[in-house]
This record gives structure tokens, sequence and C-alpha cells, in this order.
């Protein structure tokens, strides 16, 4: 299967080991992941004001050069899912917008093509029985807490694939992996977002709450499908440890590089040793990565 | 020859501020057949009414047109004029000149004239050809069908029983009593329900006139009001009843935990129904987890009621009271517990209610917090229930044994099923509908069919029971008539030109058509015809008619709009 695909500005340059276990996980799994010609930002933010045309004109782009490829775009970065999501609703449903869009970027566009995240392309597209037949080394005894980025769930009528208040898509996902997901209370509660800009003590509490709630509820290592959550959830735990008495830290890790190492692909290549927390010592203790590794 | 008065309304200025009454009298009244034409100020006063009467004994008419408002206004107060000064009701019709000619036209009043002539002329051409007409009286069988064995079902198989007519009662379940079987005390003196309840069950059961079905259902309804025919499947098979009314108390459900995602969409043990509550006063206050004591209950009210978002918008009317009474119970047996309850606000509206509420507050020590929860979640054995205090403009994190949920009350499951076979509406949330909101609460849609309880909408017991009563009371309204009156302007069949092709059968909303066994031609029951009219429009053949409405009248009427 070809799915067309948009990594987005954040697995360009940030988040490559994100992007890098979303390719060669889906292509061991069957799924040829046809990056976009000449892409463009997403924006990153989706234009609240309804007279806001030309913060849809980025985005609009973007589904163009989809629609040109094929009938499905597949994205990992649950913000450019939000934003693309989003913007290919307005012009499906909105024609006074749509029609000023296609004026201004010269196309002639209605909304045909439909928005994906991977980790609903997993579900919907290939199926988690068909991701558990090829799992290679189970993640068996590995508890995870699994996180979800509130950019696929909010809002509910306009983005949400999953149930917004009790998601389960990742926790049916790494289970199929082998892995066992946790009961616990934090996977929908907010990661602080872009407040780690301008209020980082309150980001930091807040990462501070969900993590401690994942340690509470047995979790070895966190999960999640958010490039933004994934750094803010990562990032504070070197100033929590000394900030906060018996503070545990907890690795984060991207879902697909979980799906890619059971999947039986080189854990080397997805950048672990650029996270904050090091998650290497966890996975060589459930053998899931070489001893040798540095 | 046909001797037809007419009676034109001025009703005040509202048709003569724009028609020129007095022109049409003069015109109508060169028309033939016309014996009689004359104006007057408000036709349907009593010196209104009496210039009909009086006209019709002088001039010896046969026929009366009012040029007037529109039917659905005045039709029965003239036809009843007219009626009782000799001329056949259904001889009586109107001529609305009103909303459909001096409202819209009214910058137009010579076009208005001419118009108001014009449909006059129309209506005359309809009553030379009306028949005179006799009600139709149809049989009332008087025996109720009672489906549901709760509070409100047994109220009125009860009350219905007592008058002296025979009632089934059909229950699904095992026994009688549902809901308020299960619980443990009830507001506003906590009182166990099983006192009167197993002396009201025990008066059903004994009842010479009730016969009580349990673990059945309904099957079949067919007939209609005076005259329903109904398959019961029993344990012992299945069973019909000829009945002249049926109650549907078939009660109501909650609102499932899995629905309720940010409450743990029931993956907690911990968090529970306030249903399962009221057992757990009951049997003992020990957690369904680890079988603890518990010493902390959050109760969290409007779980999935008042939130059109993601589940029901509706307010369910019930639990500010019963988690106030489970709360104040809870302090009874745990008197060093804590009982926290998160509430949007308080509706306690009944007799002595609000001072219920109080006394939780007051004498139990139960602790309000003004502000909806937004998670719930259960921790290291612990539960958490997070939520804003809006009084104090903060975020509130209590932890606690148990949290018990105020889940949204739903229709009873099946209900929209029943419902079809009933041919009764239900509601945007699957409630059973009723024939008005506000003036027929008790009544559904479907003549002879009627709602008792929180089949129709969330209710406590003191309301059930007055709903429930006020359903039996229109049953033995029913029962109290000889026959049943219905308008004769129903369907008939031509039997030389119905050649039994059957599209009128199809056709007809009400069921009302069959072909006849061994004539081939179709038939009417004439106790279903609502006199829509629609068989008569397929009819390939103009068999189908429908009384005073015959294509020789409409004929006659076209013809003289062309004229
Ligand atoms: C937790 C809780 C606490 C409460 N506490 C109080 C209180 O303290 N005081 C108070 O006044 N009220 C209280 N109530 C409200 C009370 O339970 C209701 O007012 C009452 O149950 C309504 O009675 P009902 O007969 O309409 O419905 P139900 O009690 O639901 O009875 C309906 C019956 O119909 C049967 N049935 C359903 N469908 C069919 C079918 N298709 N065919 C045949 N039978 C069918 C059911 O099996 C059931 O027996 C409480 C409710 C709850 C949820
Ligand atoms: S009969 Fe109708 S039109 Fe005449 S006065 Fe009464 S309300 Fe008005
Ligand atoms: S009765 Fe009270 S608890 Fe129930 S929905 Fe209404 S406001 Fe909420
Ligand atoms: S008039 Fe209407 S209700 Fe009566 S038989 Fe014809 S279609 Fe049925
Ligand atoms: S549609 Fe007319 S001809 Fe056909 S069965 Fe009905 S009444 Fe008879």
């Amino acid at each position: 299967m070809k799915v067309s695909y948009f990594p987005g500005c954040t697995l360009n340059t940030k988040g490559k080991g994100f992007d890098r276990s979303v390719r060669e996980a889906l292509a061991a799994l069957g799924v040829e992941l046809e990056e976009l010609p000449d892409w463009n930002c997403c924006g990153a933010s989706f234009p609240l004001l309804v007279d806001n045309v030309l913060d849809l004109a980025g985005p609009a782009r973007v589904l163009v050069a989809a629609s040109a490829q094929g009938d499905k775009l597949a994205t990992a970065c649950t913000t450019c899912y939000n934003v693309l999501k989003r913007t290919n609703r307005v012009i499906r449903l909105d024609r006074e917008r749509r029609e000023r869009l296609n004026y201004f970027i010269e196309a002639d566009y209605q909304g045909q093509v439909e928005v994906m995240d991977v980790l609903q392309i997993l579900r919907d597209e290939v199926g988690f029985e068909e991701v558990k037949a090829k799992v290679q080394k189970s993640l068996s005894g590995l508890k995870v807490a699994c996180y979800y980025g509130c950019m696929v769930l909010r809002p509910p009528a306009e983005v949400a694939y999953d149930d917004p208040e009790n998601p389960h898509a990742l926790d049916e996902l790494m289970a199929s992996l082998g892995a066992e997901p946790v009961l616990w209370g934090g996977k929908v509660e907010c990661c602080g977002n872009y407040l780690v800009a301008i209020k980082p003590e309150l980001a930091m509490e807040m990462s501070y709450r969900i993590i401690s709630s994942a340690y509470r509820a047995g979790a070895e290592v966190l999960v999640t499908n958010c490039p933004l959550c994934q750094f803010n959830l990562d990032r504070w735990q070197r100033d929590l440890v000394v900030k906060k008495g018996g503070f545990r830290p907890l690795p984060v890790l991207y879902f697909t590089q979980l799906l890619a190492i059971a999947l039986g692909l080189d854990p080397t290549r997805y950048e672990l040793e650029k996270h904050y927390v090091d998650p290497k010592p966890l996975l060589k203790a459930k053998g899931l990565l070489d001893q040798e590794v540095g | 020859m046909a001797r037809i008065g007419v009676f034109v309304c001025h009703c005040g200025f509202n048709i003569a501020g724009v028609v020129d009454v007095k022109r049409v009298v003069e015109e109508i009244k060169k028309l033939p057949d016309v014996a009689f034409a004359a104006d007057y100020k408000y036709m349907c006063s009593e010196p209104g009414q009496n210039l009909i009467r009086q006209a019709i004994k002088e001039h010896k008419l046969d026929g009366v047109v009012v040029a007037a408002c529109s039917p659905s206004m005045h039709e029965v107060t003239f036809r009843k004029a007219a009626a009782s000064a000799g001329v056949n009701p259904y001889r009586t019709e109107i001529a609305n000149i009103r909303e459909q000619v001096s409202w819209p036209h009214q910058n137009y009043p010579e076009e208005a004239t001419l118009k108001a002539i014009e449909v006059i002329r129309t209506i005359i051409e309809k009553v030379r050809y009306d028949e005179s007409l006799i009600p139709l009286g149809i049989p009332v069988i008087k025996k109720a069908l009672v489906i549901g064995g709760g509070i409100a079902g047994l109220t009125v198989a009860l009350d219905i029983a007592n008058a002296g007519y025979p009632v089934i009662l059909v229950e699904k379940g095992e026994e009688l009593g549902g809901k308020v079987r299960r619980l443990s005390g009830l507001y506003i003196n906590f009182n166990a329900p099983d006192g009167f309840l197993e002396e009201k069950i025990k008066a059903v059961m004994e009842h010479p006139n009730v016969t009580v079905l349990t673990r059945s259902e309904v099957k079949e309804v067919g007939g209609y009001v005076g005259n329903f025919i109904v398959k019961v499947e029993t344990p012992s098979g299945e069973k019909s009843f000829d009945v002249g009314a049926i109650v549907v108390a078939t009660g109501f459900d909650l609102y499932p935990l899995q629905a309720l995602g940010e409450y743990g969409g029931g993956r907690y043990p911990d968090v529970i129904t306030a249903l399962e509550f009221e057992r757990m006063l009951k049997d003992g206050l020990k957690r369904p987890s680890d079988g603890k004591e518990v010493k902390s209950v959050a109760f969290v009210q409007c779980a999935g009621s008042r939130d059109p978002q993601r589940h029901r918008p509706y307010c369910s009317k019930i639990c500010c009271m019963y988690i106030a009474k489970q709360a104040s119970l809870f302090k009874q047996k745990v008197p060093d517990g804590q009982a926290l309850v998160f509430y949007i606000d308080i509706r306690s509206q009944g007799k002595k209610y609000e001072e219920f509420v109080q006394r939780a507050i007051m004498d139990y020590g139960v602790l309000y917090i003004r502000g909806k929860v937004a998670r719930v979640y259960e921790e290291g054995g612990r539960v958490f229930v997070r939520g804003v205090d809006t009084l104090s403009g903060r975020p509130v994190e209590a932890e606690v044994d148990l949290a018990v949920l105020a889940n949204a009350v739903v229709a009873s499951p099946g209900t929209e099923e029943l419902a079809k076979r009933l041919r009764v509406a239900t509601d945007a949330f699957g409630f059973f509908q009723e024939a008005h909101p506000k003036l027929r609460p008790v009544e559904s849609l479907t003549a002879g069919v009627f709602i008792a309880g929180a089949a129709q909408f969330p209710k406590d017991i003191p309301e059930t029971i007055a709903q429930a009563s006020g359903a039996a009371a229109k049953v033995l309204g029913l029962f109290a008539q000889r026959e049943l009156i219905q308008e004769p302007t129903v369907a008939y069949v031509v039997e030389e030109l119905c050649s039994g092709c059957g599209l009128c059968i199809e056709a007809c909303p009400y069921e009302a058509r069959a072909l006849h066994p061994w004539k081939g031609i179709a038939t009417v029951n004439v106790a279903l015809c609502q006199g829509c009219g629609a068989c008569a429009v397929v009819c390939p053949n103009k068999a189908s008619r429908v009384r005073n409405f015959t294509p020789l009248q409409y004929l006659a009427m076209v013809e003289e709009i062309a004229r």
C-alpha cells in the first residue's frame, strides 16, 4: 500500500528519530510512505478567526499537493494532523472560504483527500492483528503508560478518531506488541503545550503530575504520539529530579520507536541518544537493545 | 334544489377592514340555491350563532356556509350551532376568508373582495353535494393492558382494577417492583421502600381483576383504541388478549459507565453508579476492589447529564435528591466518614426537598463542592476525583475510597422496538413521546395508548405515582363511555369500481385498509381511518373515496373557480 506522507518541520529537524521510525516501521508493515514533493510548513496552528483565510493557504497547498498523489495523506506529527485535518474540513464545508482559497493558491481543490494520523493508519488500514503477526521481538514484560496528544482528539467533532476522554488506540497497539499498558489517569491530561515558552514553571508542574501518575500506576516508560508532548514530558525531568523529592524519572519514547524495535528493526537508527532521560538502560534490561550499544 | 345559507363574518376589522363584506353578500345572494345570505360583526359570538339558527328555521335551510376564519378555529362551533337548528353538521362548511384572504391581502381590498366571493362560491359547491352523515359509534373493550411492573405499572393496574375493570400486567423481569425494589431508603424520611412496595405488589397479585404475567413481553399489537389485539410471549407460550386501552410503564435505565470515558469508562472497580451504591447501603459498605471498609465517598452529580457536547443535554431531575439521600445515609452509617458531593447546582423542587438537602449539609456534615468533575481515575488503590471549585475558583482534587456517579437517566432498553409495535412516537432521546408537553402529558399521540412513570422522562416516586394515577384516570374515562364517537368523514370503497389492485392498502399511513378475503376488493376499517385521503389519490379507478370529499365535489369546486 502506498500512502502520501507529510513529515512536517518538527520531524524534519528535531524529531528525526520519530520520522525515521515511522517510515521504517510502516515499510516493514507493507505501507510505503511517499513523501510529498516540495512541501511547506503546515502553519503549526489552526487559525480560529473565520475570516482568516490567508493562514489556511499553507496547509491548503499541502492538501492540493497530496490530492495530486493519492486519496490519503499520512502525517505523524499530531499538530500537523490537527491543522491539516481542520483545514480540509473548512474546505469541505465552507463554500466561501473554499472558493477564496482556491482563487488565492490557484487550485481547484474540494477537500477530497483523507488526512490520517499514522496511528490511525496502523489501526484502520493495517490492523493491530496484522501488526501482532509481524512482531519479531515481543515487548513482553514492558509496562507502558500511553499518553495521547490532545491534537488528535480535540476538538472531538473535528479531528478525533478515538474516544476523546478515554482514548485506547495506543494502548491496543502496545498490547499487540506484547507490552503491558497500565491503567492510569493521566493519558489525556494536558502536557502544558506552548506554556513551555511563556510559563515554564507551570509546564514543569504539569509534567510532574503526569509522570508521577504514570510511575504510581507502575509504568516503566511513557509512550506518546506527539512531538511537543514528548519534549515537554522529557525535558523537565532533569530539573524535577533536583526540585521534587522522591521524583523518579521515566523515559519518554515515541510509539513508533517501540513499534520499530518490536518489528525487529535496528534501534540505534532512531536517535535514542537524543532523549533527555536515557531510555537505553531500560531497553537493555528488557533485552530489546544490545548491551554493547553506547 | 338545495337551500343554502351563507353567513359572512366581519371579525371586527380583521375581515371587514379589507374585504367589502356588504358587496360579498350582495354578490352571493344572486347565486342559485342560496336561500339566504347575511353578514355580521362577530359570527362566533352568541348573537352571531343565533343569527344562523334563526335563519335556518325561517328560511328552511339545509346547508350552511360560514365565511369566516380557519376551520381549525370554529368549524366545531358552527357545526354545533347548525345542528341545534336542524341542519346536518356535515352539511355545514367554513369558507376561510380571514387567514386565506383578508390577512394576506391587506393592501389589496378590491382583489381580496373578489377572492372572498370566489372562495365562498367554491364552498357552496361543496355543500351542495355534501351528504348528511351520522358520527360512527365504535365499541370499547373494557379491559386494560399495562406494560411494565415498576411502581408506575403497579399503581396504574391497581387503580384500574379497583374501579372494577380487568387488567393484564406484563413484566419482562422475574419480579414486580422495578428499580424501587433495589433502593435502600427513600427521601425524605429514609424509610426503606420494602414495606409499601410489598403491600402494593401483594394487592396487585391478589386482586381478582389483575392477571400478572412476569417474564413476559408484548410481541405484537394490532387494532385500535377500544379494540386492541395484543400478543404476549409468556414462559408458557404465546397468549393473545383483546384490550381497550394500553398503558406503557417501562421505566428507565442509567447511562452506561462505559460511555463516560472521563470518569474511567467503567474500567475502575471503585467507580460505581448510584444504583450500585444503593445495594451497598443495604448490604454493607465494602470497596469492590479489595473489600475494605469505605470511609470516604465522592459523589459526582450530573454524570452524563447537562452535557450537550458529549452526552445528554437534559437534567435527569432525580439525582440531586437521591445523592443528598445517599450521602446522608452514608454519614448515618459511617459517622466519622467523609462524604463529598460535586454539583453544578442543586435542583430540589418538591415539597420539603430543599429542606432535606439542607439537612444533609447542616445535620450530616456532607461537604458540597460546587463544580463539575473533569476526571475520575484510580491509582495505587485510591480513587482521585478532579474538578474545579467554582466558588473559590481553584482546581480541587479529592482522594477517596469510592466514587459514586449519578449517571444520567435514559430510556429503558427495548423502548424503540416496543414503541414501533405500539405505533407511538419516541422523543430525541428514546423516551416515550407525550401527545402534548403541557396539555396532554399522560397520553401518547396514538388514541388509547397512555404513558406512566419514568418511561416518559425521569421522575421520582411521588411524581411517578401521580402520573400513573393520571394515566389510570384517562383509561377509566375511556371505559366510562358506552361507545367511542368517530368522525364519519372516512374513506369508503365503491365496490363496482374497485379492481383489487391493492395500491391504496400500501398508501394508507394508518393501516386502515385491507383486501377483502374473498371479494377481491379493498375494505376500510372505519375505526382506524383518519380520512386523510391518501388512498383516494392513488386509486387508479376512483373507487376509493372519502365521504364529503368526493371527486364529484372537487370537480364541481374546480369548475366553479374556473368559471
Ligand atoms: C439510584 C437511585 C435512587 C433513587 N432514589 C429515590 C428515592 O429515594 N426516592 C424517590 O422518590 N425516587 C428515587 N429514585 C427514582 C425511582 O427509582 C423512580 O422514580 C422509579 O423507579 C420509577 O418507576 P417506574 O415504574 O416508572 O420505572 P422502573 O422502576 O424502571 O420500572 C419499570 C419496570 O418495567 C419493566 N419493563 C421495562 N421494559 C419492559 C418491557 N418492554 N416489557 C415489560 N416490562 C418492562 C422493568 O423490568 C421494570 O420492572 C431513585 C432512582 C435511582 C436511580
Ligand atoms: S368566527 Fe372567526 S372570523 Fe368570525 S369573529 Fe369569530 S374568530 Fe373572527
Ligand atoms: S437532578 Fe441534579 S444531579 Fe441530576 S442532572 Fe439535574 S442537576 Fe444534575
Ligand atoms: S383516508 Fe387515509 S386513513 Fe382512511 S383509508 Fe384512506 S389512506 Fe387510510
Ligand atoms: S386502489 Fe382503488 S382499485 Fe385498487 S384496491 Fe384500492 S380501491 Fe380498489
